[in-house]
């Protein structure tokens, strides 16, 4: 294999891995607020056993976000040097404020989060927990900026020639508030709310199936499934807005998604199907006239076909429609669940359908797949873009790696993602199996209640 | 120095790297001594003695490799893709490292613990003399061509000098890590590390000496500015106060104040380091014509400007922060259900 398929497999292969953890973060970060603010408010100290038991979790899911985040931002210099040389004034800002505004700010407050319990009071406990999850909230922001830019370059002009040729800043807020930047922040956030609050779907509807921590488990379904709801609604609703950016910004990405090979007015949306690259159509169950109006608010419409791009200028079709169907319909799936769950839960009789809670079990894989299908979906739909309009993929690879050096690394991550990844199964399950601590329940030192609270 | 945009951005990076190798370097330390401790019960001290702040401290790694990234684009890229190997077994070990800290704790089964304990210290031992075996080749110099491309080998990068500066900064940071040991442990550990930290500033202080001589002799660019501007050996004096001043603090008992000198010799060894580059970031040998320096390797003046408002705004807010997140977790370990 020659160097530019073995520098995409390995930022391919390490991205995916990484971001297995920090929606993790992002999502349970918000989960321990909620359970932290209702400890706080009510007194019960249930929510105190709740907040101290998703905390060891996120602790877990934080270790390896940090651990394989490292490893993201090296990659940018040792693989994508010509990238790095290029984009450097624009998108090493971003990953600079990244740095100061929201790594810092999380792993500072992490401390106090996971190891200042009874070292500091409730509301100075609470504050912090909040900041680690601003903190996680920051890291989104940045890096779905410097991603934004990549889709929909904005706020720079390209200085010198050749090899010397850059992008330079003319506008910072342009660059920030790029035309994709706030809507893939938005639709990339929810789809971590998801994450988060599917696991904790999860191993509470676990527990109620083993009959192991009632009480816990139903007060923890009862948030996750709630934010779970929420955040799976604005997912569908963020998602649209962003498909909306990408059919104006990103007509080829949008042509490809939908396998429209030609110009269509009135165009169908494909609900399911595959794409048959050599006839250059796309069979499968359609919906007349729904892709225009999606796409454009009239279903009348023209929607842009691969046929307005040269060849050379086409994402892969058949990778891009697979990713962007699987996303979107595990989306609409999770939503089924999320209302199903929340409406048993309101009946009150979740706990008598055992099949229920075996789907809620399962759901936690849902958001992991969509957004892993859903980052693959953005980022080959750019090809063959690297910078889309800007800068071709491989005009961004390192002059001096030569491909048996990423060979090398290539393997040497595989084989310490692949150990990591057990270790983490591992350590999860045996969280799992541990189960909340009753201890927690009577809160100790500066936690603890003052004495005419107790009852 | 004139007070220009890039300059700024030179010192900036260097505080950057300087909070990494002062916070990070007694992590690492600590790592390094690791498997001198005998006890599982020492080993989980040694570990939750920076428990709370290991994390924070490798912030200053990403945080320091986002600003070089964006203020010298040029150097990020000649850097990390000349440096290829070095860096993914950098990556390696500082994973290693972090894995086996969160993990060691978790199974009490003694293989369990074993793997974990030497994970954390070969990845600390490792990370440590990677990291000073490139600062070595920075101040000896790598070949770069026209284009501003490495033009060296892994191999080449394996030279002498560059190993030695790997060592001494082993030496360096065990010595740090010992004595944030020291402040952070009672009985009879404290009084074990305590001897370790007095031993690993002999150490330290053979290799030091063993390097500065090098450096005159075979390094001469590296004391051209010292040379130029005699006062500027000062620095170089207030290091080996420092260093003296260690075991003096230690015999009043002031072992905090042992630590505040051993962070202050390390911020005047990377000051040394930083004013005998500039205006160099990277030193090309044998063609010093194709360095890469803070003009020719920097991003626009507007960028650097807007990123100087971003470091004006974040950076006191995170010395504060952090400040008061030390402060909380000061004084002896106690070990409760959370730790390690």
């Amino acid at each position: 294999m020659d160097v530019l398929t073995l520098s995409r497999i390995q930022f391919g292969a390490t991205i995916a891995f990484h971001y297995l953890y920090p929606p993790l973060s992002i999502g349970l970060g918000l989960i321990l607020v909620i359970m932290e603010g209702l400890w706080l408010k009510t007194g019960n100290d249930l929510y105190h056993q709740m907040a101290r038991f998703w905390t060891r979790v996120f602790a877990l899911t934080f270790a390896i976000g940090v651990a394989t985040g490292i490893v993201m931002e090296f990659e940018f210099g040792t693989n994508w040097a010509s990238y790095s040389r290029f984009v450097g004034d624009v998108f090493g800002s971003a990953l600079a404020a990244e740095g100061i505004f929201a790594f810092f700010l999380e792993s500072g407050f992490l401390a106090v989060l996971l190891f200042g319990w009874e070292k500091v009071g409730r509301k100075l406990h609470f504050f912090s927990t909040c900041m680690v999850a601003l903190g996680a909230h920051f890291s989104a922001v940045w890096i779905v900026v410097a991603n934004s830019w990549m889709q929909t370059p904005a706020g720079y002009h390209i200085v010198g020639e050749g090899l010397k040729a850059r992008a330079e800043v003319t506008d910072f807020w342009q660059v920030v508030f790029n035309p994709s930047s706030v809507e893939r922040l938005l639709h990339t956030v929810c789809g971590a709310w998801c994450a988060g609050a599917f696991l904790v779907v999860s191993v509470s509807a676990w527990y109620l199936l083993k009959q192991r921590h009632v009480a816990f488990a139903r007060a923890s379904l009862k948030v996750g499934l709630l934010v779970a709801l929420g955040a799976s609604l604005l997912q569908g609703f963020t998602g649209h807005v962003s498909a909306q950016g990408v059919a104006k910004n990103q007509p080829a990405k949008l042509a490809a998604f939908e396998g429209l090979y030609q110009t269509t007015s009135n165009a169908p949306l494909v609900i399911a199907g595959w794409v048959d690259e050599k006839n250059e159509r796309t069979v499968g169950l359609t919906m007349p006239y729904l892709l225009s109006f999606l796409a454009h608010n009239d279903f009348h419409a023209p929607v842009t076909g691969l046929d307005a791009f040269k060849p050379a200028d086409r994402p892969p079709v058949t990778a891009s429609f697979i990713f962007f169907h699987g996303m979107v319909g595990i989306g609409f799936a999770l939503i089924g669940v999320a209302l199903l769950g929340v409406w048993c839960l309101y009946r009150g009789n979740l706990n008598q359908s055992r099949w229920l809670l075996w789907l809620l079990v399962f759901s936690v894989l849902g958001p992991q797949l969509a957004n892993q299908l859903g980052w693959f979906a953005a980022e080959v739909g750019r090809q063959p873009w690297l910078v889309y309009g800007v800068m071709r993929t491989p005009e961004g690879l390192s002059a001096v790696v030569k491909a048996n050096v990423v060979l090398t690394s290539l393997i040497l991550f595989t084989v310490i993602y692949f150990l990591l990844f057990s270790v983490f199964v591992f350590l999860l399950n045996d969280k799992i199996q541990h189960g909340p601590d009753d201890a927690d329940l009577t809160p100790a030192g500066k936690l603890a209640w003052p004495e005419h609270k107790t009852h | 120095m004139h007070p220009d945009l890039n300059s700024i951005w030179f010192v900036l990076v260097g505080v950057l790297f300087t909070g990494y190798a002062m916070l990070d370097g007694f992590d690492l330390g600590i790592g390094a001594l690791h498997l001198f401790t005998r006890t599982d019960q020492e080993r989980r001290v040694m570990l939750n003695a920076i428990g709370p702040v290991w994390d924070g401290n490798e912030v200053w790694l990403v945080t320091g490799g986002g600003a070089l990234f964006a203020a010298f684009p040029n150097v990020y890229a000649t850097a990390f893709s000349g440096f290829y190997l070095a860096l993914m077994l950098l990556l390696a070990s500082l994973i290693f490292r972090a894995v086996a800290i969160e993990f060691r704790s978790k199974r009490p089964e003694l293989w369990w613990r074993r793997m974990w304990d030497v994970s954390f210290a070969g990845g600390s031992i490792l990370s440590s003399l990677l990291i000073g075996t490139a600062l070595g080749n920075l101040a000896w110099g790598v070949p770069i061509d026209a284009q501003g491309e490495f033009a060296g080998t892994f191999l080449g990068l394996l030279t002498p000098y560059p190993l030695l500066v790997g060592i001494t900064t082993l030496a360096l940071f065990m010595m740090h890590g010992a004595i944030y040991g020291v402040m952070k442990t009672e009985d009879k550990l404290h009084d074990q590390l305590r001897v370790w930290a007095m031993r690993c500033i002999i150490f330290f202080v053979i290799c030091a000496v063993t390097l500065s001589m090098s450096t005159l002799l075979y390094v001469p660019h590296m004391a051209v500015r010292v040379r130029e501007h005699p006062w500027l050996f000062t620095v170089a004096l207030a290091n080996m106060l420092a260093i003296a001043n260690i075991p003096r603090e230690f015999h009043h008992g002031r072992d905090g104040r042992a630590f505040v000198s051993s962070c202050a010799a390390i911020i005047t060894l990377m000051a040394l380091f930083a004013l005998n580059l500039y205006p160099n970031m990277i030193y090309s040998l044998p063609n010093p014509e194709n360095s890469l320096t803070i003009y020719n390797a920097a991003s626009s003046p507007k960028t650097l400007g807007i990123m100087l408002i971003i470091a004006c705004i974040g950076i006191p807010v995170v010395v504060a922060y952090t400040v008061s997140i030390y402060w909380i977790f000061r004084g002896k370990v106690k070990m409760d259900r959370m730790s390690y």
